[in-house]
This record gives C-alpha cells, sequence and structure tokens, in this order.
C-alpha cells in the first residue's frame, strides 16, 4: 500500500502543472464549441427552433443533455465536496434523490408536459391554472435561473484562478463570452450539442481520477478501512447513523432524508425544473420525450462513483480537509487529485472536462431562462402578437442580457462554504412550491385556478422563512445547512398544499372540458399519436426502461447498507 | 392569448395551434447538422494526442499516476469512442428528412 504523502506541497496552492500540450486540448475544445454554434445557427428559422429546437431531437441526445444539464462542474465539485465532508451518505442524492423523480417524470409527467405541446413549464401552469400563477412562476424561474448560472459562472472563476492562474475577471469573461455566442448562434440546439460533447469529455476526465485515486489508497477495501478508522463505520454506509434522533454529519434522519431530498427537493428539481424539463421538450415525439429523462437516468444511477470517489479519497488522504488544519476546502478534492495524479495530457483532457462543464452548467440555464424570458413573459404580457421572426431576434437579445446579469449575481455566492447547499437552498426555494402546484393540479381536478398562484406563494415563502429565519436566527436547532435545507423543503411544500386546498374550497375550479390533457386521467390529442416506426421495440419501451431504473438504483444500496 | 386562458373552452388551444404551426415551419431537422461526426472526429483526435503523448512516458509522469500510463489507456479509451461514433454514423446514416416548401430566409 502507498504511503500516504503530508499535503504540504499545497503551500504553493492548487496550481496545476498544465503545460502546452494541455493547452492545446482546451484550446481544440473552445474551437469545437464555437464550431457548433457556426453550424447550428443555419437551422435556426422560426422561434421553435431558436428554443426548443424545433421539437425535433433524437432520444439519445435530448437524454444525454438532460443528465449534462444536471452534470455541471458545481455539481461534480459539489458532491465530491459532499463525499468529503460527510461521506457515502452522497448516494442518497442520486439513488433516492434522483432516480425516482427522473422516472415518474418520464412515465407519468411527460405525456401532460409533452403531449399539450407547451414550450415551457410555465407555460403549463398557464394553461392549467391561471396567468396569474403563470406570471409568478415565471418571473420566480427567470430570477432563479440567473442566480445559479451566475453561480456556476464564480465557482468557475475560483476554481479556473486556482488551477490555472487565470485572474478571475478573465476567466468570467472568456467563459461568459463562449456561452454567449454559441447560445445567440445556435440557440437550444447548440445548448444541447455542447452538452452531450461535454459530457462525453467529463467522463473521460472523471474515470482516470478515480481509478488512480482508488489506485493510491489501496483500492476500495483500502479507502473504507482508512476512513472508518478515521470518521467511524458510519462514514462508508449510506445508512449508518440516521435513524430519528441519533446524530450524523448531514445533520438529517432517515425520514427527512426519504421525505426532504428523495421525495420533495429531489421531484422538485426534476420534475418542474425547465432547466432540465427543456431537454426533453425538444425531443422529437412524445416516445422520444418521455426516453429522455428515463434514457438519462441510467448514467445517472453510476456517476455518483465518480464524484463520490474523488471526495472520499480526498478525506481519506487529507484528514484535516475542510477543516483548520488543511489549506483544502471540501470543494478542492478533485482539483487536488488532478494535480496529484494527472500526467499532461490526461490533464488537459481533466480541466477541459472541467471548464466544459461549468459552461454546460451555464448554458442550461441560460438557455432556459431565455426562453421563459420571451415566450413566457415577453410575449404574454408586454410585446404581444409580433411577427415571430421578432421573438427570436429578441430571444437573442435577451440572451445577452442574461449573461450579463448572472455576471452580476456571481458575488452572491460567495458567502456559502458549500457550492451545493447554496443550490439545494435555491432549489428549496424555487422548486419546492412549483412542484407542489404541479402535484396537486395534476392529480387534482378540483384545484381551481386562483389556488395556482396563492399555493406556489405560500410555499416559497414558507421555505424562505424556514430557512432564513427560524433556522439562521437560530429558533429552532438544526445540526447542517442540508439538514435545514431538507426541512425546509418538507415544510414548503406542505404548506403549499394546505394552502391550495383552503382557496379551492372557496373559489371556482376549471371545467372538466377545459382540463381535457392537463390532469391525470385524461388526454390530448398530442398523447395518442402512434409511436414512430421503431420506436415500439421492446428495449424503447418507457416501461420497461423506467421499472429498470428503480430497480437498478435500489440494487446499488444493497452493498453500502451495512 | 392569456385572457382566452379564463373563459373560452380549452386554454391550451391556442397554444398548440401556434405551436403545431411552428413545428411545420421548422428548419431544425432537415438543416442541423448530425453530432455523432462532432463526437467521434473530437475523441480520434482527442485519442490521437493523448495516445501519443503515453507513448514512451518519463518516469516522473509514471511515478505520478502511481505506475499507470494513464496517457497510454485514457488516449486509446478516446479512440475507441471516437471510432465507435464515427463507424455509427457510417452503419445508420441519418435517414433524410423531407424539406418544408419555400425554404429561404432564417
Amino acid at each position: 500500500m502507498q504511503t500516504l504523502q503530508p499535503p504540504t506541497s499545497l503551500a504553493a496552492g492548487l496550481r496545476l502543472p498544465t503545460n502546452g500540450l494541455d493547452y492545446t486540448i482546451l484550446a481544440i475544445y473552445f474551437v469545437v464549441v464555437l464550431g457548433i454554434g457556426f453550424a447550428a445557427r443555419r437551422s435556426v428559422k422560426t422561434s421553435l427552433d431558436f428554443f426548443l429546437s424545433g421539437r425535433s431531437l433524437p432520444a439519445w441526445i435530448t437524454g444525454l443533455a438532460f443528465i449534462s444539464a444536471n452534470l455541471a462542474a458545481t455539481e461534480i465539485l459539489g458532491m465530491a465536496a459532499n463525499s468529503a465532508q460527510y461521506g457515502a451518505y452522497t448516494v442518497h442524492w442520486y439513488w433516492i434523490g434522483a432516480i425516482p423523480a427522473m422516472v415518474f417524470l418520464g412515465l407519468v409527467m411527460m405525456p401532460f408536459y409533452y403531449g399539450s405541446k407547451v414550450r415551457s413549464v410555465p407555460e403549463f401552469l398557464l394553461l392549467r391554472f391561471d396567468k396569474w400563477a403563470h406570471l409568478l412562476s415565471s418571473v420566480l424561474f427567470a430570477f432563479a435561473a440567473i442566480l445559479i448560472a451566475g453561480v456556476n459562472l464564480y465557482a468557475l472563476a475560483i476554481v479556473v484562478e486556482a488551477l490555472l492562474g487565470w485572474p478571475q475577471w478573465v476567466a468570467i469573461i472568456v467563459a461568459g463570452a463562449f456561452v454567449l455566442a454559441y447560445i445567440t448562434l445556435g440557440g437550444l440546439s447548440s445548448a444541447i450539442y455542447n452538452e452531450v460533447l461535454q459530457f462525453f469529455v467529463i467522463l473521460a476526465a472523471l474515470i482516470p481520477i478515480s481509478y488512480l485515486g482508488l489506485k493510491k489508497v489501496g483500492g476500495w477495501d483500502g479507502l473504507t478501512d482508512k476512513l472508518d478508522a478515521a470518521h467511524g463505520h458510519n462514514f462508508t454506509t449510506a445508512w449508518g447513523g440516521t435513524g430519528i434522533g441519533s446524530v450524523n454529519p448531514l445533520g438529517a434522519n432517515w425520514l427527512t432524508i426519504v421525505l426532504g431530498l428523495g421525495f420533495v427537493l429531489s421531484f422538485g428539481y426534476w420534475t418542474t425544473n425547465f432547466a432540465e424539463v427543456q431537454r426533453a421538450l425538444s425531443a422529437k415525439n412524445l416516445s422520444a420525450a418521455q426516453r429522455t429523462p428515463l434514457i438519462a437516468a441510467y448514467p445517472k444511477v453510476f456517476i455518483v462513483f465518480l464524484v463520490m470517489i474523488p471526495g472520499l479519497v480526498a478525506a481519506a488522504l487529507v484528514p484535516k480537509i475542510g477543516t483548520s488544519g488543511s489549506d483544502l476546502q471540501y470543494n478542492d478534492a478533485i482539483p487536488y487529485l488532478m494535480q496529484e495524479l494527472l500526467p499532461n495530457g490526461v490533464l488537459g483532457i481533466a480541466v477541459t472536462g472541467l471548464l466544459a462543464a461549468f459552461m454546460a452548467g451555464m448554458a442550461a440555464n441560460v438557455s432556459s431562462f431565455n426562453t421563459v424570458f420571451t415566450n413566457d413573459i415577453w410575449a404574454k404580457y408586454v410585446v404581444t402578437g409580433r411577427e415571430d421572426s421578432y421573438y427570436v431576434r429578441f430571444g437573442r437579445l435577451i440572451t445577452v442580457i442574461g449573461v450579463a446579469a448572472s455576471v452580476g449575481t456571481a458575488f452572491l455566492a460567495s458567502s456559502f462554504s458549500n457550492i451545493m447547499s447554496y443550490l439545494q437552498t435555491l432549489f428549496s426555494f424555487f422548486n419546492v412550491p412549483m412542484f407542489v402546484v404541479f402535484i396537486v393540479g395534476m392529480f387534482w381536478k378540483r384545484a381551481t385556478p386562483k389556488s395556482g398562484f396563492w399555493g406556489l406563494l405560500a410555499g416559497t415563502v414558507t421555505a424562505m422563512v424556514n430557512y432564513f429565519w427560524i433556522y439562521k436566527q437560530g429558533i429552532i436547532s438544526i445540526p447542517s445547512d442540508q439538514g435545514a435545507n431538507f426541512v425546509s423543503a418538507i415544510a414548503g411544500f406542505v404548506a403549499g398544499a394546505v394552502v391550495m386546498f383552503v382557496v379551492s374550497l372557496f373559489t371556482q375550479p376549471k371545467s372538466a372540458e377545459q382540463l381535457q390533457g392537463l390532469v391525470y386521467g385524461t388526454t390530448s390529442p398530442g398523447m395518442t399519436e402512434a409511436p414512430a416506426a421503431g420506436d415500439d421495440a421492446w428495449y424503447r419501451r418507457p416501461a420497461l426502461l423506467g421499472w429498470g431504473a428503480v430497480i437498478l438504483a435500489a440494487l446499488c444500496y444493497i452493498p453500502f447498507s451495512f | 392569448m392569456s385572457e382566452n386562458s379564463e373563459h373560452s373552452e380549452h386554454p391550451g388551444h391556442d397554444v398548440q395551434r401556434e405551436v403545431s404551426e411552428l413545428e411545420g415551419k421548422s428548419t431544425t431537422a432537415s438543416r442541423l447538422f448530425d453530432l455523432r461526426v462532432i463526437i467521434g472526429g473530437l475523441f480520434v483526435v482527442y485519442g490521437v494526442i493523448v495516445t501519443i503523448a503515453g507513448i514512451n512516458p518519463s518516469q516522473a509522469t509514471l511515478d505520478k499516476a502511481e505506475g499507470v500510463n494513464i496517457n497510454l489507456w485514457t488516449g486509446i479509451a478516446m479512440l475507441l469512442l471516437g471510432i465507435f461514433f464515427l463507424g455509427w454514423v457510417k452503419l445508420r446514416p441519418v435517414p433524410p428528412v423531407e424539406l418544408p416548401e419555400e425554404d429561404e430566409g432564417a
């Protein structure tokens, strides 16, 4: 077994020993990214082409873009950080905190989304509820998308400064300019194409890091031995120490994990976050749209190993990581291993993958922001009824404005120690109420148009009050930010549901006729289209793909449960 | 169109009509290039570059990567992925899409 090197070499920071070879690899990637933008430009004629790729992409492309839009660098570095801090609990964010929701989206919700031909998640609320719910959700989403794009940009600048020595403003300008260029040129098509490309590059980066990291600590057994000795056995299990009332570093118990993370946060994120759903709406038919999140579920089951292993390895190699005894933050887990293990060549691939992941994460938010802002806010309430080409031009303009705004919000992220925690906090405030309104509206015919708006408002306010006032002011004690997120999410969900119920009792529901294709148990013309030739093959059946993913995720829990 | 959601028979008809109309004029399906060529091309280039970096590695390089010639193996894997995508294009080319009428513009 290797002897551990004390992390003294880190006095000089995390600067990577990049050379010309690595920069060549990076430069090639940037050229290809721009090339995709220019080449996709000629496919953009209508606003539907620009915002939704003309609803014409094949399932494997939308599926990989779906996972890639989630696999931003903040997620990669943040989940490695989570693993270094909390251990194997990270698997919950994948197996219970993603797969069931992705399968639910594909099997249950997608026929309503895709079949109703809406172009965005808020537009569905317009059909199901009224313009107040629509406007509120559009504004909340636009706001959140810019914030998250800003988080990505800020994180990129910090990482690039540490790793490559570029000043922060250079990194922000370069990344912002490339994202701006390829989205304004090719719209969603070039965002999606770049996401698929990024998926493969990031795998080519993470697999060598995980493999060499494991080898360095003596394989999986060597890793768990070291961590068990340092942190106790619960650190390398999924459920150890999560009994109600018992103490664990995550600050959560099995109930808040299952309800808060697995149900509310995860369903809110995966089923109503338009940055994700947009990828499925751009698929070429209902079958492809349904398969989008299901195809994405399979890589999602296994990607956890590629982010968790580097985090655990870093925790084993640098026992004081994240404390005052070490220069390293939890977020530095992957950069640290890149520096320690990767020779020039693969190092260039890893740097490229990381930068690509930052840009894709930002691009996913920018491309969903410009769609919602143009279709749902501008075209419906500000400048209505113009010719289609006007809205394409406006979409390009608002992309420029959105990128500029996200640069401005980048600094908001700086007050949180853990990037992931910050993102989860935002999601609990914006996606959870959206999810309540969706789930109640989709399954309860009696939910009235007015209840949508009030449920959305009540849920958002409750989650915020719970987090910023009750938790941050110490009125009730929750041991960690993550634990507080889970509780805030549950509180927001319950408040939204109760308010919707009460408002529905006192206001007028829509007629059955008006709810066709919007409520569970009804159909719309778009849902009854026959599958395209070849889509009826057994391995393309959504039910089989979906349940297969759920079973796979459940099986993955077994080795981590003891 | 937002007013319609308050009374008319079904609030989604406007959206559906508008989107169906735009789908008819959409040019993405007919004009967007095949992504598989780009993925294949990029990974062949990356594969070759990284594989070459892995031929004749210095001892320092090997020591850093735990004695594994990681450039060689990663390079070969990337090359194979690139060849897989190019082969896929070769075996299953995109079926031609019938072009919508009155093509110019954009």
